[in-house]
C-alpha cells in the first residue's frame, strides 16, 4: 500500500481529500509536524489562506521537512502556490521549490469559482474540466514547469506546474469528481501525467 | 472557459432533508447524503446544505451529515445554518464542508465576515442574504425569515465584499418556493453592486427559470431545491437547457 503524508496546516476541509486518496487505493495520513521520508507520496493540501499555512509550516518544521523531501510531491490550489517562492498575498515568502511568484488574478468577478478547463493549448471545449477556487495564481518565472493553462476572463494563468518530482494543481482534484480522482490516482501510480493533463 | 453552476440545495433538519414554501410548511424529503450522491452523479456542480434546525443538538448531527458527505461525495460542499463564529466555521470545515454559508451572525457581527476570511481564506466565506422587497428595495431578513433588519440588501452586499465574503447567496424570499422564477430585478441590482460571484437563489420552478436568471440576471451560478428534490427536471435536464440557451456549463455522462 503507498503511504500518502497529507500535511495538515491547521484550515479547511482534508476530509476530502483524505478520502479521495483511500478511494484511489493509497493509504493517508495527516502529518501535523517531524519527517516525511517515510513516506511514499506527500499531498500539500490547498484550504486556507497563505499567511497563516506558510506559518504554521514554519513553526511545525514542515517548510524543512517539505523542502528535503525526496519523493513525489503534490500541491493542491493554495498547496501549489506555496510551492512557489514568495506570494502577494499576506505577502509571505514560500516554500521556494519552484520559481516564480504568486499573484492576483487579473479578471473579475473574484474569486475564480466553478468547474474550469486544463488546456495545453487553448480551450477547444473537449479538455478535462475541474473544480477551482480562488483568487490567486502562480507565475512560474519559466514556462517549462508548466503543464496546464486555464483561461478566466482575460487572463491565462498555469493551473498544472510540474518539475522533477514535484508537482502542483490549482484547482482542487478531490472536489472534482471523477477526473479528479483520475488524476489523484496516476499521482499516486506515479504516472507522469501531469507533465500533460490535456 | 468557467461553466456556470447548478446547485441543488438541501434544506436539513435534524438529519432528514425538508422543503417549505415561503420559509415554512416543512415536508419531509430524504436522506441528505443518499440526495447529495444522486444529485452528484446526475452532474450537480456543488452541493449546498442548510441547516435549518440548527439547534446545539442539531449542530452534532449536521457535523455527521457533512462529515458522511465529504466522503462520499466528490464535489463541493457547502454548508450554511447556525454559523455564528469563527470555531463554527472551523468545526464545520473540519468536518468536510468547502465553503461556509454566514447570515444572521454576520448582520449582527459583521467583523465575523473578516475574522473568518483571514483564518480560512476567503474563498470559503459564502455570505447569504435574504431579502424581501420593500417598495422601491429590498430588506435584508435573518433567522430564517423571521426577523426584518430594515438593512438596504444592496448596500449589505456591498459591506459584505469588503469585508471578505467571498461569494453571495442571494435568495429573494418573495419568490421562494413560489417556483415563480427568479428576482431577476434583484439579480442585476447586486451584479452593479460588487464583483464577487453571486449564487441565485429562490424562485425556480423550471429549466428555463435557471437560464434566465444567469443570461439576464448575470448570475455566477444558480441554486435549486424542489425542482430537484422531487424529480420534477434533473440536473441533466437544467443543463440542457442551459446549453440550448447558450450559457457554458459542464455537460454531464
Amino acid at each position: 500500500m503507498i503511504e500518502v503524508a497529507v500535511i495538515d496546516h491547521g484550515a479547511g476541509n482534508l476530509v476530502s481529500m483524505m478520502r479521495a486518496i483511500e478511494t484511489v487505493g493509497a493509504s493517508p495520513t495527516l502529518v501535523t509536524e517531524g519527517s516525511l521520508e517515510s513516506f511514499d507520496r506527500v499531498v500539500l493540501p490547498g484550504v486556507g489562506a497563505t499567511g497563516p499555512a506558510m506559518r504554521t509550516l514554519n513553526s511545525t518544521g514542515l517548510s524543512d521537512a517539505l523542502r528535503t523531501y525526496r519523493g513525489p510531491l503534490l500541491g493542491v490550489c493554495v498547496g501549489m502556490q506555496l510551492l512557489f517562492e514568495y506570494s502577494y498575498e499576506d505577502d509571505t515568502g514560500c516554500l521556494g521549490l519552484l520559481e516564480g511568484v504568486v499573484d492576483g488574478i487579473d479578471a473579475t468577478p473574484l474569486p475564480h469559482i466553478g468547474w474550469n478547463s486544463v488546456a495545453s493549448d487553448d480551450d477547444d471545449g473537449n479538455d478535462p474540466l475541474y473544480y477551482f477556487v480562488h483568487s490567486y495564481v502562480a507565475r512560474p518565472r519559466s514556462p517549462s514547469v508548466i503543464g496546464g493553462y486555464t483561461r478566466y476572463g482575460k487572463d491565462r494563468f498555469a493551473s498544472v506546474v510540474r518539475r522533477g518530482d514535484i508537482s502542483g494543481v490549482q484547482f482542487h482534484p478531490e472536489r472534482s469528481g471523477n477526473a479528479g480522482l483520475a488524476l489523484l490516482s496516476d499521482f499516486i501510480a506515479d504516472v507522469r501525467r501531469v507533465d500533460n493533463v490535456a | 472557459m468557467l461553466r456556470r453552476r447548478v446547485i441543488p440545495c438541501l434544506d436539513v433538519k435534524n438529519g432528514r432533508v425538508v422543503k417549505g414554501t415561503k420559509f415554512v410548511d416543512l415536508t419531509d424529503e430524504g436522506d441528505p447524503v443518499e440526495l447529495a450522491s444522486r444529485y452528484a452523479s446526475e452532474g450537480a456542480d456543488e452541493i449546498c446544505f442548510l441547516d435549518i434546525g440548527a439547534t446545539p443538538e442539531g449542530r452534532s448531527t449536521m457535523l455527521k451529515t457533512i462529515r458522511k458527505t465529504a466522503e462520499n461525495v466528490f464535489i463541493p460542499l457547502t454548508v450554511g445554518g447556525g454559523v455564528r463564529s469563527v470555531d463554527d466555521m472551523r468545526s464545520v470545515l473540519r468536518a468536510g464542508a468547502d465553503k461556509v454559508a454566514i447570515n444572521s451572525a454576520a448582520v449582527h457581527n459583521p467583523r465575523l465576515i473578516s475574522e473568518c476570511a483571514r483564518a480560512f481564506g476567503r474563498q470559503c466565506v459564502v455570505v447569504a442574504i435574504d431579502a424581501k422587497r420593500a417598495h422601491s428595495r429590498w430588506s435584508v431578513h435573518t433567522h430564517g425569515g423571521r426577523v426584518d433588519t430594515h438593512l438596504d440588501a444592496l448596500a449589505w452586499a456591498a459591506r459584505a465584499e469588503r469585508l471578505g465574503a467571498g461569494e453571495l447567496l442571494v435568495t429573494s424570499m418573495d419568490r421562494d418556493g413560489t417556483n415563480e422564477g427568479y428576482d431577476i430585478a434583484l439579480l442585476r441590482a447586486l451584479r452593479r453592486r460588487v464583483s464577487i460571484p453571486v449564487i441565485a437563489s429562490g424562485g425556480a420552478g423550471s429549466p428555463e427559470d435557471l437560464a434566465v436568471a444567469i443570461v439576464r440576471g448575470q448570475a455566477d451560478a444558480v441554486l435549486a431545491a424542489s425542482i430537484f428534490h422531487r424529480s420534477i427536471h434533473s440536473i441533466g435536464d437544467v443543463k440542457r437547457s442551459l446549453a440550448r440557451a447558450g450559457v457554458p456549463v459542464r455537460e454531464t455522462a
